[in-house]
Formats: structure tokens, C-alpha cells, sequence
């Protein structure tokens, strides 16, 4: 623990420009948050390929198309102007040579409201302070489960920054996956840090003489092994999925695997400092 | 160690109900190699099992698109918005309670005109979604009225139900589907909140000997005869139900009466968003990842990562088992949470394990080791994991508490994950323990 100035250097570094990139850029919310615009048609030689061809043609973004029986498509846009329709229409009648018929034309609301966000930020908001009161209790002390909280914000802040960053140059979207992934995250952060936590307890009890930096420090290196082996189980996973898998969940695999380095390293590498710093302050000021 | 058999069993006999069921119900096998030409469907065994499929979303497999008109003309101006609101969070309560559906609820606006987009996965009764999402469900209470004596010839049931009690749905505290004593036919029971309660004992007790209809959307569902008093607040409709009838009257019941009455403008049969290939790439991604997981555990635990990976291969198909039969609609996201909660899995093993090499080196006999290992362990694993399941009780809301998620995609989140922990908590120490138990104190000794 002797390097936990490193160590804070490190989050430092990797929270700033995100955090700046949330305040400049923000987030790009996907159609789930926004809503968008329904486009139906019904024509022969509708494939996807020549919907694909006419979206490009327009330069339009098309979220899902959806087949239904008798020649008729169901598109979702991210928003289609009434001049960008008509454009779009057109280049479908030339690329499919047949004529077609708009069936149905509006605009869709978000599918996930307002609602859903702050019922499950209150939830959350909750669930922080259960555990907050869980490992204090577990622990019989206040700076353990603090610590623990603390290591998960930086992994939140991690993850929505690399967010923005990623939607800022590569057009990644917040949707309804990446609240998932976020939670699973935070859930998975405190689950490894609590395992360190148990191993300092465990060291003190034993020999109640040691002092917090030297009980971090074996805490650290015994458990080591078993928290890298875990995130490495977890990266293996992640891997194939982002690299392997569908175009759909690529950046959800990314979220979920940039989440997952974070809260290992958060585990070892902020919770135990903080834990380690607050304890040396307390001692000084008694 | 006569427990520890018992557990083997146990196991055993569990994992190869989750194969069946985690089998396709049939599947054609074609031989065809030199001079054997060979042609059959092999099907699931034992049919009682047969019902247990996997329900997939609608970026999978495709379902039912129904587009709604609401009827806000009664509403004043100024509620109209939050009305709307509301119902499209009844109609989400409805089709995505547990959030384990997947359904689709999007507003929609033409003009003036509010609209409502459902979307649901996989289903083959159109008739019985659109029954479900578009019946208002507005439930009363009347009470018999006594007829002169000319009118009874021509009376409806109307007529001889037509003095209002002021009962109402909005009373309801909770409907349940219950199946009847007598016959075994499903029927719905209700649970009234404290005014209903002493409102349902008044008019019991008023009617005793008569009869009191129940009607629904003013269509009278049944008109039992009162035999006593019921102070308790509960009653049951019984009549000619199908149990899809009863659930989907239960659903609409507790979800609430529409504030604003729909009408269906358009049904459509939707194919997949996503076609097959999307699926095999992430199935393919699945399989090469767990392999590396696999793989790892040999490498670093040798022997017991052996055993750790049978461990992990029951804890994939109980787990796959356990989504066919709750069931949970799965979609290519909650496939890759699925893929990803076996990345996860493995978790306790190598607590255990990393322990017992710990106590190994400490100098211990084995067996000793393996217990102590075990048991402390079980510590961190302990809270670790209660951790979680804090934060899935809170997203889940089991209480219905209305600042927290009472429905969507959130809910089912929360679900998937404990359903998860649990059953990695499971494999990862009940299952391994038990392996472990059986099967290396025979090499060591």
C-alpha cells in the first residue's frame, strides 16, 4: 500500500477524461430513451437488402425491420423527417421496382420513460445504503462499508465515462443493456470487494496487533491470485462475446467488460488505500 | 458420509431432468453414411416434459405487433397527459409484470390521436393478447332488486341487477388464480383493502339469501347467493374459466381498470428483428468462451478444476432448464447475461480452491484442509453474494412498493441475476463440495 498514491494517480487519470467528456459530449441516448419514428409499407420485393440499400442511399438511421405476412415491412427509425420519408420511399420504389404503399407513418415514444430511470436510481440509491449497513454491521465498522461504496461510485464514473467517450467517437448508445450492465457491475464491484475486505478482517483477528497497512498489504497479496482468476474467467467470456458475437450486444459486451476491470482493480487497488488512508487519518486525529 | 451420497444422487438425479428438459422437444436425425440410410425425429423423453420450451424474444423469434387508439375524450385537458401515462403503465403491468416477458409498450402520437404500441414475443394467441392488453376490466358489485311482478317476464339480467353498491375494483387489494375445491376449475379470488372489506360485509350482510352479480366491463361474470356475512374481505369468482382465462382476468384485475378505454386499430403478425445468424454468432462466441473457462480452471487447479467444470457445465444446463420452465423469454441481451453469469459462476470454486491450496501449504492433512477451506470461505461467499441479492431484492420490489420498479425489463434483470447467484451458490459449493467429498478422498487415501 505503500504505492496508493500510484494507485490514485492511476484512477485519476483514467476518471478525468471521462468525466470531461461527460460534461462536454454527454451521453447518446439510443432510441429506447428517445423514441423515434414507425414506418410501415407493404410492397413486393420489400428484402432486407433493398431496405438496406435505400437506408443507405438517404443517409437514414434504421433501428429494426421487422417482416409481417402480405408484403408488409415494419421499419423503426431514429427519427424521420417528413422530406427524408418521402426521399426514402422513393429510392425503395426505384431499388425494389415496384410500387409500394405507406400504410402507417408516426412517431413513436420512448419505450423505456423517465420512470423506469428514477425508480431504478431509487432502487439503487437504496440498495447502497443496505449494503452500506450490511458490511458495517458485518464488520463492526463504519469505514469498511464507506470504503466499499466509494470504490464502487469510481467504477460508475468509470463506466459512464468511457460511455460518452465511446459514443463520442465510435457512436456507442446508452440503452436499456447498458442500465443492466451498469448494475451487474456495481453488483459484481462489491462482491470482490467485500472478498478482500473479509481476508483484512480475517488477518486481524487473528493477530489484532497488526496494523491497517501491513493487514492490507498480506490482505492484498493472498487474495491476489483468486480475484485475478476470477476476472479472468469473466474477460474470457467477454472476449468471445465482443469479438465473436453478434453486432447487436458488441457494445454491451464492451460495457460489461470495461466494467469488469474496473472493479477488480477497484477491489484492490482503490477500495484497500481508501480504507487504509481514512483509518491512518482517524488514528492521527485521536 | 452417508449425507454426501445422498447429495451425489441428488444431483445426478437433477441435472439429468434439467438434459431432458434443456433438450429440443424433437429434433430430426438423419444417418446417412456408406449403406445405412437412416431417418427418424427423436423426441423428448417422458411427455409430461414436453411442454417446457424456450420462449424467445422478439428480436429471436418474432410475435405480435397491436397498435391501440385511446379514447381520451372523457378525460379534462389537464389530466389527459398524466392519464396517458398511467395507461401505458397499466397495460406494462399487464403483459411485463415480472419483467421476464419482454414485451414492447411504446406511446404513440398521430396529430392529436394517442396511441399505443404493444409488442409481444412469441405469441400464438392473438386473440387472447389483444383481450388481455385492450379489456378496460372496470370490475362491480350489484345487488338484486325485487321486481314488480309484470316485469318479470321480460327482465334481463340487467334489470334484476341494477342497484350499484359502490364496490369496485378500486377496492381490490389483490386477485389470484385459485382452483376450485369442489370441481378443480379455475376460478379468481379477490382480496379487498380495508374500505372494501367492511363495504363487501355490508353487503353481505344485507343479502343474505340473495344474490350478489359480479360484472366486468359490464358483462356479468357470475351471481353467487350469499350464504352468510363475509367480514374477511375475500370472495371467489368461479365460472366457466379456462385457466388462461383466469390468469389473464387476474392480470388485468391487479394491474387496475384502464383510465381511459382502447381500441384496437391494427394487428400484425411480426417475424424475427434478427435473423438466425445473430444467434449462432453469439452461441458460437458462448461456446469458445466457456471453453476457455473450462480449459483455465484445468490449467490452474488441474484435478479440481476438473471437478470445478462439471460443476460449471451443471450449473449452464439447471440454469437453461430453470428459464424453460419459469419461463423466461429470452432474448440475444439476455442470452449474453446468461453467457456472461457462466463466466461468473466459477466465482465461489476458486475461493474454495484458492483456500485450500492456502491451507495445503499451512501443513494440514487433506481432508482437514478441505473442510476448513470450505468453511471459511463460505464467509466471503457469504456476503459477497448477500451484497448482490440486496441490490435484486430493491430492483425487484416483491412488495409492489411504489417508489421502486413495479414492472419491465429492470424487474426481470433483477430476477435473472438472483435466479443466477443462486443457482451458482448451488453448483459452486453444494455440487463441487459433494464431488469433492466423493471423489478425492478415494485418490488421497
Amino acid at each position: 500500500m505503500k504505492y496508493r498514491r500510484l494507485y490514485f494517480l492511476i484512477s485519476a487519470l483514467v476518471i478525468l477524461p471521462g468525466l470531461f467528456s461527460l460534461f462536454k459530449f454527454g451521453l447518446k441516448p439510443s432510441v429506447d430513451f428517445t423514441g423515434g419514428t414507425l414506418l410501415e409499407i407493404k410492397g413486393e420485393n420489400l428484402s432486407k437488402e433493398i431496405i438496406q440499400k435505400s437506408v443507405e442511399e438517404t443517409k437514414v438511421v434504421l433501428n429494426s425491420q421487422q417482416k409481417s405476412s402480405g408484403n408488409i415491412v415494419i421499419l423503426r427509425f431514429s427519427e424521420l423527417r417528413e422530406n427524408e420519408k418521402e426521399e426514402f420511399i422513393k429510392k425503395t420504389k426505384e431499388n425494389s421496382g415496384k410500387d409500394l404503399e405507406i400504410i402507417r407513418y408516426e412517431t413513436l415514444g420512448p419505450s423505456l420513460g423517465k420512470e423506469l430511470l428514477i425508480k431504478t436510481g431509487v432502487g439503487m440509491l437504496l440498495a447502497i445504503l443496505a449494503i452500506l449497513l450490511f458490511i458495517n454491521s458485518q464488520f463492526k465498522d463504519k469505514t469498511f462499508g464507506t470504503c466499499a461504496i466509494l470504490a464502487m461510485l469510481h467504477d460508475t464514473l468509470v463506466m459512464f465515462g468511457s460511455l460518452s467517450l465511446l459514443g463520442h467517437f465510435f457512436g456507442a448508445e446508452i440503452d436499456s443493456l447498458f442500465v443492466t450492465a451498469v448494475l451487474t457491475i456495481l453488483s459484481f464491484s462489491v462482491h470482490d470487494t467485500v472478498v478482500v475486505y473479509d481476508r483484512i478482517r480475517e488477518l486481524k483477528k487473528t493477530n489484532s496487533k497488526l496494523e491497517i497497512e501491513e493487514a492490507a498489504d498480506t490482505a492484498v497479496s493472498q487474495t491476489m491470485r483468486r480475484s485475478i482468476s476470477n476476472s479472468l474467467t469473466i474477460i474470457f467470456m467477454l472476449l468471445a462475446l465482443v469479438f465473436l458475437g453478434g453486432e447487436t450486444t458488441k457494445w454491451f459486451a464492451v460495457a460489461l467488460l470495461i466494467g469488469t476491470i474496473s472493479g477488480t482493480y477497484s477491489s484492490t487497488f482503490v477500495a484497500v488505500p481508501l480504507l487504509v488512508v481514512w483509518k491512518k487519518l482517524r488514528k492521527k486525529n485521536l | 458420509m452417508r449425507n454426501t451420497r445422498f447429495l451425489f444422487w441428488f444431483i445426478a438425479l437433477i441435472t439429468i431432468v434439467a438434459v431432458i428438459i434443456d433438450l429440443p422437444t424433437s429434433y430430426p436425425l438423419k444417418i446417412h453414411w456408406k449403406k445405412i440410410n437412416f431417418e427418424t425425429t427423436v423426441s423428448r423423453p417422458f411427455s409430461f416434459l414436453q411442454k417446457y420450451k424456450v420462449v424467445k424474444g422478439l428480436d429471436l423469434a418474432g410475435g405480435v405487433h397491436l397498435m391501440f387508439k385511446a379514447k381520451m375524450d372523457e378525460i379534462p385537458k389537464e389530466n389527459q397527459e398524466n392519464a396517458f401515462v398511467s395507461l401505458k403503465e397499466n397495460i406494462d403491468r399487464r403483459v411485463n409484470l415480472f419483467g421476464l416477458s419482454e414485451a414492447v409498450v411504446q406511446t404513440s402520437e398521430k396529430g392529436e390521436e394517442k396511441r399505443l404500441v404493444v409488442e409481444l414475443p412469441g405469441v400464438a394467441d392473438i386473440a387472447g393478447a389483444i383481450e388481455l392488453v385492450g379489456k378496460t376490466a372496470e370490475l362491480d358489485f350489484r345487488e338484486e332488486v325485487e321486481l314488480p311482478p309484470e316485469a318479470t317476464a321480460t327482465a334481463t339480467i340487467y334489470d334484476v341487477f341494477s342497484k350499484e353498491t359502490g364496490l369496485s375494483g378500486r377496492h381490490l387489494l389483490k386477485a389470484a388464480v385459485e382452483f376450485d375445491s369442489s370441481s378443480g376449475k379455475p376460478a379468481v379470488s379477490l382480496e379487498f383493502n380495508e374500505e372494501g372489506k367492511k363495504l363487501f360485509g355490508e353487503i353481505t350482510e344485507k343479502n343474505v339469501g340473495k344474490r350478489v352479480a359480479i360484472f366486468l366491463d359490464d358483462v356479468p361474470l357470475s351471481a353467487p347467493e350469499v350464504k352468510e356475512k363475509i367480514s374477511e374481505g375475500k370472495a371467489i369468482i368461479s365460472g366457466n374459466f379456462t385457466l388462461k382465462e383466469a390468469k389473464g382476468m387476474v392480470s388485468q384485475l391487479n394491474a387496475g381498470a384502464l383510465p381511459a378505454p382502447l381500441t384496437l386499430i391494427e394487428q400484425r403478425q411480426i417475424g424475427p428483428a434478427l435473423g438466425s445468424e445473430s444467434v449462432a454468432k453469439s452461441l458460437k462466441a458462448g461456446a469458445v468462451g466457456l471453453a476457455a473457462v473450462l480449459l483455465f480452471m484445468v490449467v490452474l487447479y488441474r484435478g479440481l478444476g476438473v471437478l470445478a467444470d462439471f460443476g460449471l457445465i451443471i450449473y449452464a444446463l439447471l440454469t437453461l432448464a430453470l428459464y424453460k420452465i419459469i419461463p423466461v423469454t429470452v432474448t440475444l441481451p439476455g442470452l449474453t447475461g446468461f453467457l456472461l453469469s457462466v463466466g461468473m459462476a466459477v466465482d465461489s470454486n476458486i475461493l474454495i480452491f484458492e483456500r485450500l491450496k492456502e491451507e495445503l501449504k499451512d501443513g494440514r492433512p487433506y481432508n482437514a484442509a478441505l473442510e476448513l477451506a470450505f468453511g471459511r470461505a463460505w464467509d466471503s461467499i457469504r456476503d459477497a453474494n448477500i451484497c448482490t441479492l440486496i441490490t435484486c431484492f430493491l430492483l425487484f420490489n416483491p412488495f409492489g412498493w411504489s417508489f421502486l420498479n413495479s414492472s419491465g425489463t429492470v424487474r426481470g434483470f433483477a430476477v435473472t441475476l438472483a435466479l443466477g447467484i443462486f443457482v451458482s451458490l448451488f453448483t459452486g459449493v453444494v455440487v463441487t463440495r459433494t464431488l469433492l467429498r466423493t471423489f478425492t478422498k478415494k485418490v488421497k487415501n
